[in-house]
């Protein structure tokens, strides 16, 4: 238990620093490592928790794709990020106040914190208990199952994202050369080669 | 148990399956397929509208109640698909025009339609969200289909970047709701709120998500996004915002609130009586200063929901029904009013300025006669259907105690009529201005001239709408 304690506290407080450098770091770049180092703690405090799916996922989806896309978008993008933040100063003063009264606001919501009694029962018995199945077979089980209806909704969403992309920046161009590969293979002595008569002492 | 629930959710299935063929279908033929499509689609949603509408019953829910299928969500998916095949046929002759005639239009809109029908039939807050996202990301790839007119492609990003904040502040709400009440479904959220009260947590979660929504229905302080969008989006895409979303989101709301917080009825009706008092005073006065007609539509469409919620701020079953009444009549309205607004032009040119109405009666006494007939029923001046639309949702209003909001709500009526008169007088004593020298479509002429005989003929039974929409809200409160 107390192993466990201490690597909780460990990727926690890794986790809260890390991502402070985040949004401390001048760097843009330097940001993107510190949020990939955030994302490591945060898979770490999900082992910890028993879910080893999803660090799993956070680990290889989050670091290995998302973040890597992220770190290549803002080397090849110029962005010029100190002006981005020279911005900022303009309005930290009001921003303060607004982050001020939100967080008053949080704590006294925190402060007469209930839950209805039979919730946390309510919230547990969707999944299967953790000793009986692996989390990756409960995973399994309520996405293909119980909630097939949302699963196959998220892939019309997919689907519907992958339209507008296509259709809102997709360009035929007509200046490029193209290869068609079955014009290509039709292609024989006859067509590929042009029979000339020169003159002699004269240039084509 | 599985193939019950596919039985019951076969019009959408069969609505998804006809958009990819039709993908698939535009993207391997040779010639650019665009108008085939969308032709097509119209046909296809009004024969989808009669099914769904005349199906014999099915089950009630699929899917652990994740889905439900009762009259109440009927009566919004006919509304949704009719309106939305009206858009189609009369985007066809402006999309072609501005050579924006794309196959992929119409399978968007039919993907968008889906979402819609998904979300006036949801059941869990999941649900919910995955068909209000489904339905918006169609629309936000639609609002900049334009993609070389920068206003469009500003339209497009401003109605993406408000529409994330929004979805981002309904999912807050939502998970705060999951978090305090332990389960995302209706029902379950509707049985904790019965034994425990409402508790702080459930309170903030609705409040959250009552905001994310108003954002979708453009009701004010959430209506910031509505006239930009309105006016950069390609016109016919302008009308489809304004009709069919526009009922998907309200619907969606009163089953939220009806299915889920119906015990913290006390809670939510002061929240909608106040989202209903600013829309209608912001949607009439802001309104004034407009004289691009697309702007002026937006504002419009923010007044009408000011209305619309407060048919539902009344809190019982003759508010839910006299806001369905109310949404009908607003999109039939809406439908002939662009179809009017698409054949603004002058020389082959959009004109959107309402000046350009200048003395419009002297040209074409029809189509003017047939505008000044729905501006007065938008306005809800007697004796046109508009103003028993009104007319009702106030008398629900008062009934159900709050009439100080009703009072609210003819003053607000009044000032707004001023820019919809202006329009008339416009037409009709206006200064001469360059005239419109479009010809419109017979298509068009039908669309407007049957919208207006609607807003004329409709007060004698108002074509049986009444008794559907009170067995539709009757089966969403019982």
């Amino acid at each position: 238990m107390v192993i466990a304690a201490l690597a909780f506290y460990l990727f926690a407080g890794v986790a809260v620093a890390s991502a402070l450098m985040v949004t401390l770091s001048r760097n843009p770049v330097h940001s993107v490592l510190w949020l990939i180092l955030t994302f490591f703690s945060a898979a770490g405090l999900f082992v910890i928790m028993g879910a080893e799916f999803v660090a799993m996922l956070l680990v290889i989806v989050y670091v290995g794709a998302v973040m890597v896309l992220f770190l290549f978008v803002v080397m090849m993008m110029d962005v010029d990020f100190a002006e981005l933040k020279s911005g900022m100063t303009k309005y930290i003063r009001i921003g303060t106040l607004l982050g001020i009264v939100l967080l008053v606001e949080l704590v006294t919501a925190i402060g007469i914190w209930a839950f209805p009694e039979g919730a946390l029962d309510m919230r547990q018995a969707v999944t299967p208990a953790p000793g009986d199945v692996e989390n990756t077979v409960a995973i399994g089980q309520l996405l293909y199952t119980k909630y097939v209806y949302l699963f196959q909704t998220a892939g019309l969403i997919l689907l519907v994202a992958m339209i507008g992309a296509i259709v809102l920046t997709m360009r035929h161009r007509k200046d490029v050369k193209r290869q068609n590969i079955i014009e290509q293979i039709y292609r024989d002595a006859d067509t590929a080669i042009e029979l000339k008569d020169l003159e002699s002492g004269q240039g084509l | 148990m599985l193939s019950n629930d596919i039985y019951v959710i076969l019009p959408e299935l069969v609505i998804v399956g006809v958009a990819i063929a039709a993908l698939m279908f535009g993207v391997y033929s040779r010639r650019e397929q665009g108008g085939n499509v969308l032709t097509f689609m119209a046909l296809f949603f009004v024969g989808m509208g009669f099914w769904v509408a005349y199906r014999p019953p099915v089950g009630d829910t699929a899917f652990d109640g994740m889905f439900i299928n009762d009259g109440f969500a009927r009566f919004a998916k006919v509304a949704i698909l009719w309106s939305g095949a009206a858009v189609l046929l009369l985007a066809r002759p402006y999309l072609t025009r501005l050579k924006l005639l794309k196959y992929e239009f119409p399978v968007l809109v039919a993907l968008a339609t889906v979402g819609m029908m998904m979300m006036v039939s949801a059941g869990d807050m999941i649900a919910l969200y995955m068909g209000l996202e489904l339905q918006s990301l169609a629309l936000y790839v639609i609002a900049a289909f334009n993609r070389d007119s920068l206003k469009s492609s500003e339209a497009g990003l401003k109605y993406f970047v408000l529409g994330a904040l929004s979805s981002g502040l309904l999912l807050y709400g939502a998970s705060l709701v999951y978090g305090f009440a332990g389960t995302t479904g209706f029902a379950g959220i509707s049985q904790v709120i019965t034994d425990n009260g409402m508790s702080m947590g459930i309170l903030f979660g609705l409040v959250f998500m009552a905001a994310g929504i108003a954002f979708k229905v453009s009701a004010a302080p959430f209506h910031m996004w509505t006239p930009d969008v309105y006016e950069g989006s390609p016109t016919p895409v302008t009308a489809f915002f304004a009709s069919a979303p526009k009922v998907a989101a309200m619907v969606m709301l009163t089953r939220l609130l009806y299915d889920a917080f119906g015990d913290a009825m006390h809670d939510w009706r002061q929240l909608l009586a106040i989202l209903s008092l600013a829309s209608m005073f912001i949607g009439a006065v802001a309104a004034i200063g407009q004289t691009n007609i697309k702007r002026l539509m937006a504002y419009s469409s923010i007044g009408h929901m000011g209305f619309a919620l407060m048919g539902l701020a009344a809190g019982n079953q003759m508010g839910v029904q006299y806001m369905l009444i109310y949404m009908s009549i607003y999109v039939t309205t809406n439908i002939g009013v662009f179809a009017f607004i698409l054949n603004m032009e002058r020389d082959g040119q959009p004109v959107t300025d309402i000046k350009a109405l200048g003395q419009l009666s002297k040209i074409q006494p029809g189509r003017a006669l047939a505008l000044a007939v729905l501006m007065f029923s938008l306005a809800g001046i007697p004796p046109l259907v508009g103003f028993f639309a009104k007319f009702y949702v106030l008398s629900a209003a008062v009934d159900a105690g709050l009439t100080w909001l009703a009072v609210a709500g003819v003053i607000a009526s009044v000032i707004g009529a001023f820019y919809y008169l202006r329009i008339v007088y416009l037409m009709y004593f206006g200064e001469d201005a360059d005239t419109l020298n479009g010809r419109m479509p017979m298509l068009h002429m039908a669309f407007l001239g049957v919208s207006a005989a609607i807003m004329v003929l409709g007060i004698v039974n108002m074509f049986g709408i009444e008794g559907m929409a009170a067995s539709a809200a009757a089966s969403l409160l019982n």
